[in-house]
């Protein structure tokens, strides 16, 4: 099984790593041929509005809209408003998940921080769920999620930070930042079922 | 559930989240809109482009705060400004106003010529500028959570960005190939932070992401640094003093992702009007230079 990353720009590296230290072939899509032969595509963190106008540029966004509707792609912060069908302004989205974000929901960069989150799905992953250590740089939230999209992790206020929608996953934050593989691994276990 | 604000690895975080990507000078909020609309990862806010610092002269410092806040008011992407080489200040300052990352850069005239900013006393990060490896390590000891190798700004010549990159890089790969017991002496030799020496030499690479800067003035100059290897661009006069800046601009961003597509290159690279005029370096007298700044 392979599962490629989106490298039209961010840190798709980082993805790549963790995907190869738990043993998944990993490989760079910049162009719409890449995804053949793919059986989930993770969308890194970046700039939305970069990936948005290269995906535009390069005749991406129909190819991933149509791996979309039958297999499974993650988004991490960028790539989760790639992934949204409303960011509240005019750049190229996906639309392939029923979820509204809003970018930049913490403030600039002075406001980034870290934080342990409860993500009880990871149960499928790690028996004893610990919990998440999440990295949130000038992170989007996601402020209202549509049916069929279940809410998988909240702060303790409330807002939503990680959102499914089938094979569809959403995260506000970076789990590729971290040494922790369990939210890789639930992602690769979503791509094995397609 | 603790929140941490300021860590480092947030203020890396967000350097790592720029690479594959440029970042671009803007004197005005209108070309802020264009640098974004093009595909810019950040832009760099300044009352002047290098190349206007140049040729005007004069002390160079921190832009005016309003000008910066009106560029963060206008785009959605991360603002970056640069404050002076020692002027912890003007640092402050920037921090207050809450841009996303400040630049300790030398290319405004420097407020301190023994020491640096100590970085790790701010809750936003800074990048800063090197020539080698040496001087890299030395900034990231201070806190600096981003490096750019310098270049030679304002010039539109390739050729000392060329040379820092190379420099930083094959420092990188040789100590790799040379047992641990000659670290020590090495450290001392190039005036490196030990532990930070030890740290690069076992990830093969810096451990803070590392962009190009000084004299990008074309996609093919943009890619040639990515295949050189570094993690992304800034381009500074390049775009806003050639002649169709909005084009070059989305031409650079392109050769930046496809850097190692030929095809795709040349693609990018046709039709894009006048670059930069261009000043060799070789022909500027050793005073007027700007990467010789850091210490």
């Amino acid at each position: 099984m392979k599962i490629g990353v989106l490298a039209l720009q961010g840190d798709f590296v980082e993805h790549i790593a963790i995907l190869r230290s738990i043993g998944v072939d990993a490989v760079e899509v910049r162009l719409p041929d890449q995804l053949d032969s793919l059986s989930g595509l993770i969308i890194p963190g970046g700039e939305s509005t970069t990936i948005g106008k290269l995906a535009v540029a390069y005749g991406l966004i129909e190819p991933l809209r149509e791996f979309g509707a039958s297999r499974a792609i993650w988004g991490t912060c960028a790539g989760a408003i790639f992934l949204s069908d409303d960011a509240h302004r005019d750049q190229p989205l996906l639309s392939l998940m029923r979820i509204q974000v809003e970018r930049n929901a913490f403030g600039r960069q002075v406001s980034s921080f870290e934080i342990d989150l409860d993500i009880p799905a990871l149960k499928a992953v790690d028996p004893q769920q610990r919990p998440f250590h999440a990295v949130f740089i000038r992170a989007p939230l996601i402020e209202k999620v549509g049916e069929g999209v279940q809410t998988l992790a909240q702060l303790e206020d409330g807002r939503i930070v990680a959102a499914q929608q089938g094979r569809l996953l959403a995260t506000s934050f970076h789990p590729e930042l971290t040494g922790d593989s369990r939210v890789h691994q639930y992602f690769v276990k979503l791509a094995e079922s397609a | 559930m603790e929140q941490e604000l300021g860590t480092f690895t947030v203020k890396k975080g967000l350097a790592q989240m720029l690479k594959g990507g440029v970042i671009m000078d803007v004197v005005t909020p209108e070309h802020a809109r264009i640098a974004e609309d093009a595909g810019a990862v950040a832009v760099m806010a300044l009352e002047r482009v290098p190349a206007d610092i140049r040729a005007d002269g004069g002390v160079a410092r921190m832009s005016d705060p309003e000008l910066i806040l009106k560029i963060m008011d206008t785009v959605s992407i991360p603002v970056m400004a640069k404050c002076r080489i020692g002027h912890f200040v003007e640092a402050q300052i920037l921090e207050a106003i809450g841009v996303d990352y400040i630049d300790e850069s030398e290319v405004l005239t420097p407020a301190d010529e023994q020491h640096h900013i100590y970085k790790h006393n701010f809750k936003i990060p800074f990048v800063c500028g090197c020539r080698n490896l040496g001087e890299a390590l030395r900034r990231i000891g201070e806190g600096a959570a981003m490096m750019r190798t310098k270049g030679e700004a304002g010039t539109g010549d390739v050729v000392e960005a060329v040379r820092h990159a190379r420099s930083v890089l094959g420092e990188i790969h040789r100590i790799q190939n040379r047992p641990e017991e000659e670290m020590m002496a090495y450290a001392k030799e190039i005036g490196a932070p030990y532990e930070v020496l030890m740290e690069t030499r076992a990830l093969g690479r810096l451990p803070v992401v590392n962009f190009a800067a000084g004299g990008i003035a074309t996609p093919a100059d943009a890619a040639l640094m990515m295949q050189i290897g570094v993690d992304g661009v800034f381009v500074g006069s390049g775009i806003f003093k050639s002649g169709d800046p909005a084009r070059r601009a989305a031409a650079i961003v392109k050769a930046v992702t496809h850097y190692n597509d030929p095809y795709v290159l040349a693609e990018v690279s046709r039709n894009l009007g006048e670059p930069m005029v261009g000043r060799q370096i070789s022909a500027i007298p050793e005073g007027e230079l700007l990467a010789g700044r850091g210490w």
